[in-house]
């Protein structure tokens, strides 16, 4: 079949030319079309290595399917899908192009069989999605634009070395199981870390994405980070460090996101916690956890794009996202509101939403393998997803106090695409078994007995009643127009102070030292111009014939005496 | 025909230097003579083409066998070479007639022509032939027709500089004979084959080293490698600017193709790098000519000097990648003979044009050249970037492989030396970069148009070849490679 040979890449990057070169109709037809063509093509391709051929003298593998990277691209194609359908509405080209190339660029990391491919991939997720953040053109979103593509790149250089340092020690580029040993690992480890989010180097997504345009936001949340995930699960399996740093993960955000006003960043730190349980998944390794992993990274796409899909509506038609301005939008915005309340649900984990079905599976693995500490971490961390994400963005965008905007609901292209979203994450969540035939391994894993839907759900009730509770006694954290100062304080004014009053030091020593100098040469100029003419004599006067006879008979004596002694 | 290509070779020009006597009328004589300038071009291509496809062409004079008779013998080194100096040659003398019209007096024109192509076979002949004793004969005719060349130059310190050449090379030429003699004595051989054959056995002797050192030395002063480079510096600058522009390009490149000859062939690699520690010697006195060449061209107020003397440093590059006596070292060497050729082809072509136009080649002459004649001080700039090495010109291709080769062997003080060198060349050609563009025009000057398309045609053609093999490297480096491999090979193991 000469089909198989396409890799999934190729028609959204088909896709992004049309998109460059038709407008209106023709292109919405197409870009919704494209996605869904593909996706049918990528559901009959069958596991193994379907394109493999020889640059310089390394064997290329730009397109390997296993069940792993196939989870990925499907919902990756479904995210596309949806977010192409919130996006009908944009009539700039650039977006469009950049998000098909973004979408194009993310499928083909997942279906990267070797390093050098997945740094192709990996830098073009940076260079093409860079753009949808620059659509805004804010000022802002160029400076934020800026430095997110600068940390990017920066991991995608880290890649490539640790790719370099990776061939030289096992003479292949295959991307498999990589390991913390070695420097190779350690640089590819932080490669994968920076695209992840890890802690402290998280900034460059709390910084761009609620810069980014309303539907640029959406993709966004869908790709970058979940190939950084899928990159770990295929390198990184059962990296004990791993579990710590995802348990730092689900926690840190939830303080910054509770103090913090800007709706969509709210979101962008929950995206973070949720990634957290993802990385805890794959740090702990067995086959539940991998599957609890890959299952929640499947769902968060879903759930965290219908929220960022609300909130983009919210800003779309009121102009505003911080939750000090908003409030009481349940009125005007009937439609957004209860599916943004689906999307609060699912990201909450409450049962027979699709949330539940695969963060229970990652707890479950943390008791299974003894990692009790862990497990009561990653219950705390639900209980502030739930207050975070599940309570403080609906209320506050919906009801609250009145904030007097009366807004309508957007148009339909986006209540569609939140509708297909919402749809998905309920159907998830009341059948989980269909989810669960697409993952890696079999584990007949039921997350629905008694003690996961009970212990969950009094979770859920607990927090929600200490919401109620803080909120009636005023003991809640308002929501005030602030900046909070996260850890990219640290290279956005402390470095540069610093920074600043060194070079203003070195400046001062330069000036000095320059001086010194310039009055040397000055005095060697004046020294030399007195030898000048003696000089150039020396090497250019007309020599008479005499002394070049004896340069002749100089050079013979040397060679023979030379020749002779040698 | 074509078993008989590498006697067409030398014999084109050679019965073509007669017959311009039989020619009166001097356009005619340039015709003819750039006929049979392209003739040899062309038996050269052929002959090049002919050793790449089927390896080495052995070519008996008269019928005689080898050790006996006089035997042509092309392998790539020197088919290379051949290529090379019937290209330059015809695209020099396409400006000829032109250019004589203002330097040399009329009645002497068929005699410029004569003399040329003499010396076009001379340096074909000293190339193509595979005996010891024609090598001499050869380097004497095209040496001869040298001397009488720069003595046609209209300023009369030519007539001076013609004759220290004369004596110089003279005493060269007769070291290399009193070589040669050393060798017969020993071997009772004169083919190069069979020199090659027979000289291990005696190698150890007295009279032998004493004869490579003979020989070497009179390639040198051929070459003029630093301290042996003094007769060059005049001869060039005042010769008539043709005979500048076609010995710049080809002499040189003639006696280090001897060096290479005698060297690896001749005495053998491993003879001749134990017997003089040559890698020090040729490392030392290259770097050496680097540095005074390159200083003293900053120096010049001629421009043609300056490039005379840039040639010495040049010379130095070449000998370097020689010394280094690794493929890569060599491919480098050969590289540069080639590349060295395009650049000083189109330097001293546009320098004539220069002269044809304002009858002076003093830098402060050149006072707004750039606007006056664009093209031509366009050709200059291109062809000095190539000289100090700018990537996309062939002098980086040649540089790149003379530095890698270099680092390959571990030698970076002298890979650092040769960047310092090419920033020199950055000053000298700055030099007339900055006049010719930012400085005002003289007003003695102000009638001054661009150069006719005679001179024209062959500097762009060799400006453009500058810049098409930095790009694509492909025939050259392949050619200069191949012959380095041979030579090597031939030699088995070269000392360390």
């Amino acid at each position: 079949m000469w089909m198989l040979e396409i890799p999934p890449f190729v028609p959204f990057f088909i896709s992004a030319l049309i998109a460059l070169v038709t407008r209106g109709f023709l292109r919405a037809v197409i870009m919704i079309i494209i996605p869904v063509i593909s996706m049918l093509h990528l559901w009959m391709v069958p596991e193994g290595i379907h394109l493999q051929f020889s640059f310089l003298s390394f064997e290329l593998l730009p397109y390997r399917v296993d069940k792993l990277s196939l989870m990925f691209g499907y919902i990756f194609h479904i995210a596309a899908f949806i977010a192409i359908i919130y996006s009908l509405h944009v009539r700039d080209t650039s977006q469009q192009v950049a998000a098909m190339m973004y979408a194009g660029s993310g499928l083909g990391a997942v279906f990267a069989g070797d390093l050098i491919t997945l740094f192709v991939f990996w830098e073009l997720l940076a260079f093409t999605s860079v753009f949808l953040i620059l659509a805004r053109r804010t000022q802002r979103a160029y400076a934020a634009a800026m430095r997110y593509l600068i940390i990017q790149v920066l991991s995608g250089v880290l890649l490539l070395i640790g790719a370099v340092f990776y061939l030289a020690d096992n003479a292949t580029l295959e991307f498999a199981y990589l390991g913390l040993d070695g420097i190779a690992g350690w640089l590819i480890f932080i490669a994968f870390g920076i695209k992840c989010a890890f802690p402290l180097a998280h900034n460059w997504l709390t910084d761009a994405y609620p810069e980014a345009t309303v539907t640029g936001t959406v993709f966004l949340s869908a790709f970058t980070t979940k190939v950084a995930v899928y990159a770990l699960a295929r390198g990184y399996p059962g990296t004990e460090l791993l579990v710590y740093i995802g348990a730092v993960m689900t926690c840190f955000p939830i303080f910054f996101a509770v103090i913090e006003n800007d709706l969509r960043r709210v979101l962008a730190y929950s995206l973070i916690n949720q990634l957290g349980f993802m990385v805890v998944g794959i740090g702990i390794g067995t086959a539940l956890a991998i599957n609890g992993a890959v299952s929640h990274a499947f769902n968060d796409v879903i759930f965290k794009g219908l929220l960022f899909m609300s909130m983009g509506a919210v800003l779309h038609m009121t102009g505003r996202i911080n939750g000090s301005d908003l409030g009481g939008l349940y009125k005007s915005m009937p439609k957004t509101t209860v599916l943004c309340i689906v999307g609060a649900a699912s990201i909450s984990a409450f049962p027979l939403f699709n949330g539940f079905v695969s963060k229970s599976m990652v707890m479950s693995a943390a008791l299974e393998n003894g990692y009790d500490w862990i497990w009561l971490i990653l219950l705390f961390a639900s209980a502030g997803v739930f207050h975070h994400a599940g309570i403080k963005i609906p209320y506050f965008a919906f009801f609250s106090h009145d904030s007097g905007i009366r807004a309508s609901d957007p148009s339909n292209n986006m209540i569609l695409a939140m509708l297909i979203a919402a749809g998905l994450c309920i159907a998830i969540g009341i059948y989980p078994a269909a989810l669960y035939s697409l993952l890696p391994y079999d584990t007949g894993y039921n997350p629905y007995d008694a003690t996961h839907v009970l212990a969950q759900t009094q979770l859920l009730f607990f927090s929600a009643l200490a919401f109620v509770w803080l909120n009636l006694r005023g003991m809640y954290p308002p929501e005030r127009p602030s900046t909070n100062l996260d850890f990219d304080w640290v290279y956005r004014r402390l470095f540069p102070t610093i920074l600043r009053s060194i070079f203003t030091a070195i400046w001062k020593m330069d000036k000095k030292l320059r001086q010194r100098v310039i009055n040397k040469i000055e005095s060697n100029f004046v020294f030399m111009s007195k030898k000048y003419s003696q000089l150039t004599d020396l090497l250019s006067r007309g020599y008479p014939l005499g002394s070049m006879v004896l340069w002749l008979v100089i050079v013979l004596s040397c060679y023979v005496f030379l020749s002779v002694i040698y | 025909m074509l078993a008989h290509l590498p006697i067409l070779q030398v014999i084109v020009p050679l019965i073509g230097a007669p017959v311009c006597v039989l020619l009166s009328r001097a356009r005619l004589v340039w015709l003819f003579a750039l006929i049979v300038s392209g003739l040899s071009f062309i038996v050269s291509a052929l002959l090049l083409q002919q050793v790449l496809m089927s390896g080495t062409v052995i070519y008996e004079l008269g019928g005689w066998d080898a050790p006996w008779g006089i035997e042509y013998r092309i392998d790539k080194l020197n088919g290379f070479l051949l290529l090379i100096i019937s290209a330059m040659s015809t695209l020099v003398l396409f400006a000829a007639q032109t250019s004589i019209n203002k330097e040399i007096p009329a009645e002497k024109h068929t005699h410029f022509y004569i003399l040329y192509l003499l010396s076009l076979t001379g340096m074909l002949g000293v190339v193509v032939t595979g005996d010891a004793f024609n090598v001499f004969v050869f380097l004497e005719i095209s040496s001869l027709s040298s001397y009488a060349l720069i003595a046609l130059g209209k300023d009369r310190r030519a007539l001076w500089a013609a004759y220290q050449y004369l004596i110089l090379g003279t005493i060269g030429a007769t070291f290399i004979l009193i070589g040669i003699g050393l060798m017969y004595q020993m071997t009772g051989t004169l083919n190069m084959a069979d020199l090659a054959a027979r000289l291990p056995e005696v190698a150890q002797t007295k009279t032998v080293f004493t004869a490579f050192a003979f020989v070497i030395t009179g390639i040198c002063l051929k070459l003029a490698l630093f301290p042996l480079h003094l007769w060059l510096p005049n001869a060039y600058t005042y010769a008539p600017s043709i005979v500048t522009a076609f010995l710049a390009a080809t002499a040189t490149k003639v006696a280090f193709y001897l060096l290479i000859r005698f060297t690896y062939s001749v005495f053998g690699g491993s003879f001749s790098f134990t017997t003089l520690p040559l890698q020090f010697l040729f490392m030392t006195l290259g770097l050496l000519g680097i540095f005074v060449g390159s200083i003293a061209a900053i120096y010049q107020t001629n421009v043609k000097q300056i490039f005379a003397y840039s040639s010495i440093a040049q010379i130095g590059y070449m000998v370097i990648g020689f010394s280094i006596s690794s493929v890569t070292g060599l491919t480098a060497a050969l590289l540069h003979i080639f590349n060295h050729a395009l650049m000083k082809g189109a330097l001293f072509l546009a320098l004539g044009a220069v002269m044809y136009r304002i009858g002076s080649v003093q830098i402060n002459q050149f006072q707004g050249l750039g606007q006056q004649m664009p093209l031509t001080m366009a050709a200059i700039l291109v062809a000095g970037l190539s000289l100090i090495g700018m990537p996309l010109t062939v002098g980086f291709v040649s540089k790149w492989y003379l530095l890698s080769a270099l680092i390959e062997k571990g030698w970076w003080p002298v890979a650092l030396l040769i960047l310092i060198g090419s920033l020199l060349t950055l000053v000298y050609v700055w030099k007339i970069v900055e006049i010719a563009y930012f400085k005002p025009s003289l007003s003695t000057n102000s009638t001054v148009i661009e150069a006719p398309l005679a001179f024209l045609i062959p500097i762009w053609l060799l400006v453009i070849a500058n810049i098409y093999f930095g790009v694509d490297t492909r025939l050259s480096v392949e050619v200069a490679h191949a012959a380095s491999e041979s030579l090597l090979q031939a030699q088995g193991q070269v000392r360390p």
